[in-house]
């Protein structure tokens, strides 16, 4: 089964709320091995000037990944989640993901096509707070392996 | 930390290499803050029955992994407002462990938006395992 095309240039509706709070920040910053007090201290936080710790560059992705869900879990996209990996990511920050935050992403299929056997899908990720402030850019390729 | 200025960052400059272990515990606590507990990157006979030579790393941990190495050249990891890149090879993890090893090189520097535009290379084994890695430095 391959993924099907005619989801590129798809919008979802917002997903989410999700809280971003100081534990998962530090959860996250200590697994990818960031010592950055900015991650787990409130006063180095503040002393560079945010208003509480804040999320390592990738953390976004914990975020975008739950949004994509949307996408990966419709059956009419005909991706099988058992075949997929991830071939590229990017972030592209508009202010650090702060705790406290409330965030809502919203998912765009950028792009699906076909290479070597294989689908190539490119999702987007919106992220903004409830208030509509623009946190960060998520784009996502995975890539759906072919049937054997 | 302090972030990097301007006046200290120049084309060319370099940091690095760091070397950061990667354990099956690593992965267990990065699928944990992560959210994504494909079994691929914890279970050997799961990862083995879907062709894979072992467990791997997470693809977003060795991307997060090399993001901290580029925070801690930035002074201040919410001065890196961009960082991209493909997933070219998987980190093997074995029962032992292993090691990615984690370079960057500043390859322009913008006066005007004061920042630098850095290329990441990751490696295992001596393998690169990303490709076009780069991150872009909000410089003080």
């Amino acid at each position: 089964m391959s993924v099907n095309a005619e989801f590129a240039g798809r919008t979802y509706p917002p997903s989410g709320p999700y809280a971003v709070d100081a534990a998962s920040i530090a959860a996250f910053a200590a697994a990818i091995g960031s010592t950055d007090p900015v991650h787990t201290s409130t006063e180095a936080a503040r002393a560079a000037g945010y208003r509480d710790v804040i999320a390592p560059p990738t953390f976004a992705v914990t975020l975008a990944q739950q949004c994509d869900r949307q996408l990966i879990e419709d059956p009419e996209a005909g991706i099988d989640f058992s075949r997929v990996v991830h071939g590229e990511q990017r972030f592209v920050h508009h202010r650090p993901i702060t705790a406290g935050d409330t965030v809502l992403g919203t998912l765009t299929v950028d792009g699906v096509r076909a290479a070597g056997g294989h689908s190539m899908v490119t999702t987007r990720t919106e992220l903004a707070t409830t208030d509509g402030e623009p946190l960060c850019t998520s784009t996502s390729t995975i890539v759906v392996r072919g049937g054997e | 930390m302090a972030p990097r200025s301007l006046s200290g960052t120049a084309v060319g400059d370099t940091f690095g290499p760091v070397t950061i272990p990667v354990t099956r515990e690593a992965l267990v606590a990065y699928a944990h803050a992560s959210g994504d507990h494909n079994r691929i990157h914890q279970d050997e006979d799961f990862a083995k029955s879907v062709g894979l030579p072992d467990v791997i790393a997470h693809g977003m941990w060795t991307m997060g992994a090399s993001g901290a190495v580029v925070e801690q050249w930035a002074g201040d990891g919410g001065r890196v407002v961009e960082f991209g890149t493909r997933f070219t090879k998987p980190v093997v993890v074995p029962q032992d462990g292993a090691e990615v090893e984690v370079t960057g090189v500043v390859r322009s520097v913008d006066e005007e938006t004061r920042r630098a535009v850095v290329d990441v290379t990751t490696t295992c084994g001596g393998e690169k395992v990303l490709g076009r890695c780069t991150a872009v430095v909000q410089l003080d």
